[in-house]
């Protein structure tokens, strides 16, 4: 039988056309307003608090509607955002270094390796500016020369200093300027703020988004919240793999939910491998830790030049060293982009010349930035990167070179959205990580925080208010759709603690981690991925009749917000399988094994895959592609080439 | 290695509570004190037994979710450390561990180790942030901030609100979180309009809250993950004077 089946194909209504440059300001002039005084009879509901939802919940308390915000941890201030380290693109061009808002839409298409909407990034790129002006008027502490002006860096796949940062916790001072923006609406009582709630089920009625059904993590209580729209920015899905750089509670389950209403979800094989993570230690192991990319900037990536190698990494004469990446790819040497840093470091494993335990890792070496910088100069830079190392592995990496492995990191795809950042169903919106749709088939460094902020400040408050016009929407509160969404999530945690199994939900997640791992990671090919899906299905429903859930649905009960979650990792796990599958070829953080050049570079097909892959819900287990074709009317597609 | 843990166990906030022992069998010094927790819990889960439930999240030391008492010290006894990056090489087999809960009359427990701190989120709303409404910033060099005062705000705006300091206060005070807050927003010129009001309301927001008043007994520094420094509480006390003076 098919795994899937083929459906029409799907367009962005939403776009503008013209010229690139006025498509933006085009949009947001077509865009129907809201009267200040209507705003405060219409409500949104904004899952999750990280960049995208935090800025995105205080810039449309600001504008007047009534917000309503959810998240899962116990404050606004802890959703995951808070962990990005490196920094946040810009194209300011204070270097002048011939930056430009169309440098930073070229590089983003190409770093997308061709598989993003080009109306889209050239939006990211010219918003990413204010974003840099809004930051600072919050008074984010941003580095700074000793002239008082901002400092940059450069990141992976550029080749100019674009990257605002705040030593290495930029996301956590982004977060938190958005979190107090939030506090401010909050006490002005613009923003009611549900935190440890988390949302298990969207509200459909007369084919609009209209609510979601919560649970009361400390209670239990399940309830519905009922508005007349919904903005979900509840982050990546990484997290299917186990063990991933996400928070422990990073999950899918209210994009999958809202896709099981019929949204549709894109490119959901899609997934970002990052190069630069502390290798596993161990069968405990509970999640990776990442090293920021901009430790690439100044540390040399190497292996021993001969895998029978097993000296100490001082001991290694330079001439049996082999710089893997300067050496494949001189003219960007260790600042290749992530997929082809993170394949780099698989291959010269897969060659037996991994080191560490395992040898499963590669040298990060400072000790020619120590050298030609000095340690104080090194130390302001990544001081607090190198203490982490140092916490969780015992060494030192001012004395020994750090040992890297990739890691799941980030999700490219996500719920489908159109230009307003609109989903399939008409009042669901959808923002940050959670959608699809700036970063293609790879994302660059310092681009996540870009396109969360740029989602939350400044897009989605312009576009959503096209959609708010048609506002108020009716009182459903009686509407049998909502009552049968209440006791369909009811009836769901019933089910998950009354299987009173014998094996917890975390030895499942870890064994769905490992088959995705192994055949849905790094490579990926037609055996593996068929092999895979097989797999999953079978512990899906070993997962259903054998899963333990100790405690009650009444109570504070972690274990039970587990079991949904992973419950919902496993649809989306086989969904990423078939979208994996029937993608042949290899593009960005997608590699095919069967679709590669001669030197084992990835290798696109453009003429059958210049689409993006949009997956409609099946109860059925056999999912609907429909295709968005991609125009390339700017940046003409070509082989990216980082040598 | 081998080791015991005595872990206070709490129902409920009505709960009266109690310490409970359990032993961990062949623990790995590379595991986190977490993952140690993690392997307890999946034991007790198979023998039919409650997990114990503690807060965390992202396990690498920045969203402040996670925090427990260890052996009597917030966060365990490693310095400049969250609970999530304390390892267990740092403890010896055969060990017996204390496990307790914040207790803080601010930070009531919900259940074993996990407490509610939105205590401090109600310090934040009183004025922890600066008015500036999207769409109307500057461009983000019309003010160029002194790099001595932008690094001195970052350090400040590095607190990650896990409320170490709050657990570790013989008074329960919130001082250092509230200090490193108006410390970060003060030092920049985007702080200065609401520098006075900013100081009164969240004083008066922690007092509210039920926190302690300080006695400069300095154990919330030496506990703090990020090391915010003591000398931030004698800035803002000083701001709170200044403030106050003008009325």
């Amino acid at each position: 039988m098919e795994l899937w089946e083929n459906g029409d194909p799907i367009r962005d209504e939403a776009a503008p056309d013209g010229p690139i440059e006025t498509r933006w300001e085009r949009r947001r002039f077509s865009a129907k307003l809201v009267n200040p005084a209507n705003r405060r009879k219409l409500s949104v509901i904004v899952v999750g608090t990280g960049l995208a939802g935090g800025s995105a919940a205080a810039t449309l308390a600001e504008a007047g509607y009534r917000v309503r915000s959810y998240c899962y941890q116990d404050s606004p201030r802890r959703a995951h955002s808070i962990a990005a380290q490196g920094g946040i693109n810009a194209a300011k061009n204070y270097r002048n270094d011939g930056d430009s808002v169309y440098r930073l839409f070229y590089d983003t298409v190409k770093g997308g390796d061709f598989r993003a909407r080009e109306s889209n990034v050239y939006r990211l790129a010219e918003v990413s500016v204010n974003i840099i002006d809004q930051c600072v008027a919050q008074g984010v502490p941003f580095a700074r020369e000793y002239g008082g002006l901002l400092d940059n860096r450069s990141f992976g796949g550029t080749q100019v200093s674009r990257t605002f940062y705040a030593r290495g916790q930029t996301g956590q001072q982004l977060l938190l300027g958005a979190y107090q923006a939030m506090e401010r609406q909050i006490a002005a009582g613009n923003i009611e703020m549900h935190a440890r709630h988390e949302m298990l089920e969207l509200i459909v009625v007369d084919g609009r988004a209209r609510g979601i059904v919560v649970r009361d993590l400390v209670t239990g209580e399940i309830t519905t919240d009922l508005a007349d729209a919904v903005v979900l920015a509840s982050g990546g899905y990484g997290n299917v793999f186990f063990l991933s750089t996400n928070a422990k509670g990073c999950n899918v389950t209210a994009t999958w939910r809202a896709h099981r209403k019929g949204a549709l979800f894109a490119n959901p094989c899609y997934t970002q491998i990052h190069p630069t993570c502390i290798p596993e230690s161990g069968t405990h192991q509970s999640k990776l830790t990442l090293m920021s990319e901009s430790l690439r900037n100044d540390g040399r990536v190497w292996v021993p030049l001969s895998a029978s190698d097993k000296r100490p990494p001082g001991d290694i004469p330079e001439d049996e060293r082999d710089y893997y990446l300067e050496r494949i790819y001189p003219s960007f040497g260790n600042l290749v982009p992530r997929d082809i840093a993170s394949r780099a470091a698989k291959n010269v494993c897969d060659e037996g010349r991994g080191v560490g335990p395992g040898g499963l890792g590669v040298y990060l070496d400072f000790a020619d930035a120590i050298e030609r910088l000095g340690v104080k100069a090194v130390e302001a830079k990544y001081g607090n990167l190198f203490e982490m190392y140092q916490r969780i592995t015992g060494e030192d990496p001012y004395q020994v070179p750090m040992r890297i492995y990739p890691a799941v990191h980030y999700t490219m795809g996500g719920l489908w959205v159109d230009y307003d950042l609109q989903s399939t169903i008409p009042g669901l919106f959808v923002i940050g990580e959670a959608n699809f749709s700036d970063h293609g088939a790879n994302r660059l460094g310092a681009s996540a925080l870009m396109q969360g902020l740029a989602d939350g400040y400044f897009v989605l408050p312009n576009t959503i208010n096209n959609y708010l016009a048609g506002g108020p929407f009716g009182d459903i509160s009686d509407r049998p759709e909502v009552a049968s969404a209440l006791s369909s999530v009811e009836s769901r945690v019933q089910k998950l603690l009354d299987v009173d199994g014998d094996r917890t939900v975390d030895s499942f997640h870890r064994e769905l981690g490992h088959i995705m791992w192994e055949y849905c990671g790094m490579e990926r090919t037609e055996e593996g991925l068929t092999k895979a899906i097989g797999l999953i299905r079978g512990l899906r429903d070993e997962f259903w009749t054998r899963v333990k859930v100790p405690g009650t649905g009444e109570q504070l009960n972690q274990n039970l917000e587990k079991a949904g979650r992973v419950a919902d990792f496993f649809e989306l796990a086989e969904l990423m399988c078939i979208d994996a599958l029937h993608r042949a070829e290899s593009a960005g953080g997608h590699f095919r094994a069967e679709s590669q050049t001669p030197d084992g570079e990835a290798l696109r097909h453009d003429d059958e895959f210049s689409y993006v892959a949009a997956w409609a819900f099946s109860a059925e287990g056999r999912p609907t592609l429909h295709k968005e074709d991609l125009d390339f009317e700017y940046v003409h597609p070509s082989t990216r080439s980082y040598k | 290695m081998d080791i015991q843990v005595r872990v206070w166990r709490q129902d409920g906030p009505s709960d009266k509570g109690r310490m409970v022992s359990y032993d961990v069998k062949d623990i790995s010094p590379d595991a986190s004190f977490l993952e140690m927790l993690d392997v307890l819990n999946e034991k007790l889960i198979l023998d039919g037994d409650d997990p114990v439930a503690f807060d965390h999240d992202c396990r690498e030391g920045i969203c402040g979710m996670c925090g427990m008492m260890i052996n009597g010290v917030a966060h365990g006894p490693e310095r400049a450390t969250t609970t999530c990056q304390l390892h267990m090489r740092h403890f010896s087999d055969g060990d017996v561990i204390d496990v307790e809960p914040w207790r803080a009359a601010a930070f009531p427990v919900i259940k074993d180790l996990v407490v509610d701190r939105g205590a401090f989120d109600s310090i934040i709303q009183a004025g922890g942030y600066i008015s500036a409404p999207t769409g109307t910033a500057p461009d983000a060099h019309a003010t160029p901030v002194p790099k001595a005062d932008a690094d001195a705000a970052f350090e400040a705006a590095t607190c990650i609100g896990c409320g170490a300091c709050v657990a570790a206060c013989p008074n329960g005070s919130s001082m250092l979180f509230t200090a490193a807050k108006v410390s970060h927003l003060g030092l920049l010129p985007q702080g200065q309009p609401e520098r006075d009001s900013r100081v009164l309301d969240m004083i008066a927001a922690q007092d509210e809250a039920g926190f302690g008043g300080c006695t400069n007994a300095g154990e919330c520094t030496t506990v703090c993950p990020k090391g915010i420094p003591l000398t931030l509480i004698g800035r803002l006390n000083a701001d709170y004077r200044n403030a106050l003076r003008k009325g």
